[in-house]
């Protein structure tokens, strides 16, 4: 593919507001997780909660958009100068230039969690002020976007579990390279919720102290939430970018609705595409930031594709340690990371692993490394068997 | 403007019961008979995911199947652009009736059936299909939006893909807030060059603006297409199902429209 300037990015979770924080958090190895304090949720459970989010008021004029999942995306196009640099765009391209391609795999279904414990007694509705197009269906989140960066271009949620937010980058770049749009806003929220926090639990699959990815005795998830955006434009374009998207490869597991292929089969497959999209060999990526989610089958499925694939030998982490698993916004939460470690020369290590896996072969850091990063590669898998990996580069 | 090659249809809705015999009805040459939509589930599913799927499932991979069928591609080998408003709609409501009740017990099938890509995970799993394949929510324009991103990858990539847009009626209460008029599932196979089996070609543009929004002719199928968000494509298939050179203009996010421009392949 042509390589895509990202000319701006913004991040929010569990280790803070915007980039500056969040790299402290990796130089620090700080972790964000907590035990589980959401709602009235009662598992033995630990999450990466976004603090503040309850304060949060919701711009006046998109109020009726207001609920959980659309404070968090307010908070993350107010961070890190992300909307003026959208606003900026909008004044060079054109308001319908500009495509907003937002993934989220809950979007705000707390909010008919919630009304569900309000209906009407004898007739069952729900309460009067439940506002389902502007919280609960799952385009709420483009829509709130598009309307608070006033972007008139196309517009759509990909909604592809745990892999939606990096799969973005994919739409949006076919948008640009066919021409239909000049710049698009890529990324998006997820937020916390009981469908997954019981969802998950209900699959055994989360952790019941703060997540070890790759860890030995590594037990499960730990549920995060959190928004990250980033301002895709055509190379020449933009002076200045933080990055650029060099590749993106996607796949399906044809295997099972919530277990990878335990060879990790499709993952390698969206490996193999994202490297034959940016047309690098292997030993081209210095840094893999994995999908890590601290499962025992995932975590194993994920080294058999990346120790194949790299010979053991490229240096790889996950981050989710760190930041929990932001489910649908894991895929720019980790982009933004990989660029980060290019921007910083840091391969985070993984926050909260003790002692890796001795089964798993991959070069897994535990502690930070510094060193030259000039390209990365993200991995995102979701249910339903989709995959995606992104190849991130430095600018220059 | 963006071009693709229509090499099969697939339809389900209610009173169009396969491409065969809906498009004699969206031809005009008989009747508009509303009548429950049927759908089984597919054979292709091993046995355990088959008594998973719910109906919205069901009638995506139904939908996609005929248009397979009728393309002669295997599907294993083509990508897919899932595009619904609700996803599985039964299941939604089944959670969040088990959440609200004090023991909150929730089922690790409904759970990974709650994903939007659902049906896109099934019908990997149904085809053994590891091609990329997305899955996407635009509200009422959901099926406008997956035939722009189909006609982007065609456009871009050059390989064909698969366009599966579905949607099935919430029960009660959430049916109050948000009523899917029907259950409806109506599936594309694109190429981007012609070939023997293509049988019209598909110019699509997207037009940032507002225009006047294709509707149907019968007020039944109007009905249909205002009231489910996977039948707004009914004018599409409509224009395939006429055989002659038309142009449709799909509302698409915000008064916005895709203009396709559809000529038949003689």
């Amino acid at each position: 593919m042509q390589p895509l300037a990202i000319s701006r990015y913004s991040v929010v979770n569990c280790l803070g507001a915007g980039s500056q924080a969040v790299t402290g958090a990796i130089r620090e190895r700080r972790s964000g997780l907590a035990p589980c304090d959401f709602e009235t949720v009662a598992l033995e459970t630990w999450i990466g909660r976004v603090a503040g989010l309850e304060q949060v008021r919701i711009r006046s004029d998109l109020a009726v958009y207001d609920c959980r999942n659309n404070r968090l995306a307010q908070l993350g196009l107010e961070t890190d100068g992300f909307a003026g640099a959208v606003a900026a765009a909008r004044e060079r391209y054109g308001a319908a230039r500009i495509g907003v391609f937002v993934g989220t795999s809950t979007s705000g279904i707390l909010e008919t969690e919630l009304a569900y414990r309000r209906r009407d007694p004898t007739s069952g509705a729900l309460p009067p002020d439940f506002r389902y197009a502007e919280t609960h269906n799952t385009f709420s989140l483009a829509d709130f976007v598009r309307r608070y960066l006033s972007l008139e271009g196309p517009a759509c949620v990909v909604s592809s579990a745990c892999s939606s937010t990096a799969k973005v980058f994919g739409n949006a770049a076919r948008m640009i390279a066919a021409g239909i749009c000049d710049a698009a806003v890529v990324g998006g929220v997820d937020s916390l919720c009981l469908t997954t926090l019981y969802g998950f639990h209900s699959l055994e699959l989360t952790a019941r102290g703060p997540c070890r990815p790759f860890d030995a005795e590594r037990d499960g998830i730990s549920i995060g939430e959190g928004a990250g955006f980033a301002l895709l434009e055509r190379k020449p374009a933009a002076v200045g970018a933080a990055a650029v998207l060099l590749g993106i490869g996607e796949s399906s597991d044809a295997y099972h609705m919530s277990t990878p292929h335990p060879e990790g089969l499709g993952a390698k497959l969206a490996m193999t595409r994202a490297l034959e999209s940016a047309g690098l060999g292997l030993s081209e990526v210095d840094y893999v930031n994995l999908h890590g989610t601290g499962t025992r089958t995932n975590d194993a499925a994920e080294d058999r594709a990346v120790a194949d694939l790299f010979y053991a030998v490229t240096p790889c982490s996950s981050t989710k340690g760190a930041t929990g698993h932001l489910l649908g916004a894991a895929g720019i939460t980790e982009a933004i990371i990989c660029i980060l470690a290019i921007g910083h020369d840091i391969m985070p290590g993984s926050a909260n692993t003790r002692v890796v896996d001795p089964a798993l072969g991959c070069n897994y850091l535990v502690a930070n490394r510094e060193g030259r990063v000039r390209r990365a590669l993200s991995n995102s898998f979701g249910f339903g068997g989709s995959n995606c990996s992104l190849v991130l580069g430095a600018a220059a | 403007m963006m071009r693709a090659f229509v090499e099969g249809v697939g339809l389900l809705g209610p009173g169009l019961q396969g491409w065969a015999a809906g498009r004699r009805v969206l031809a005009g040459e008989e009747p508009y008979r509303p009548a429950p939509t049927a759908v089984a589930a597919s054979e292709l599913l091993p046995a355990p995911e088959r008594r998973r799927t719910g109906m919205p499932v069901k009638l995506a991979l139904a939908a996609g199947l005929e248009a397979f069928g009728a393309a002669g591609r295997d599907a294993a080998e083509v990508g897919t652009v899932f595009a619904s408003s609700g996803g599985d709609c039964d299941n939604v409501h089944l959670m969040c009736e088990a959440l609200a009740a004090p023991e909150r017990q929730v089922s690790p099938t409904r759970f990974h059936n709650s994903v939007h890509n659902a049906a896109a995970g099934y019908w990997s799993i149904a085809t053994r299909s590891r091609a990329p394949s997305t899955s996407l929510c635009c509200y009422d324009a959901s099926v406008a939006a997956g035939l722009l991103d189909a006609a982007s990858q065609i456009a871009v990539d050059g390989d064909p893909v698969a366009l599966i847009a579905y949607d099935h009626p919430y029960p009660e209460p959430l049916n109050a807030v948000r009523p899917l008029g029907a259950s409806f599932g109506a599936a594309l196979v694109l190429a981007p060059r012609a070939t023997a089996r293509a049988i019209a070609v598909l110019d699509v543009a997207f037009v940032p603006q507002k225009a006047a929004t294709a509707r149907m002719d019968d007020p039944g199928l109007e009905a249909l297409r205002a009231g489910v968000p996977a039948a707004r494509c009914l004018p599409l298939l409509a224009a395939l199902a006429h055989g002659a050179r038309e142009t449709v203009m799909l509302e698409y996010v915000a008064g916005t429209h895709l203009r396709v421009a559809v000529s038949p392949c003689s």
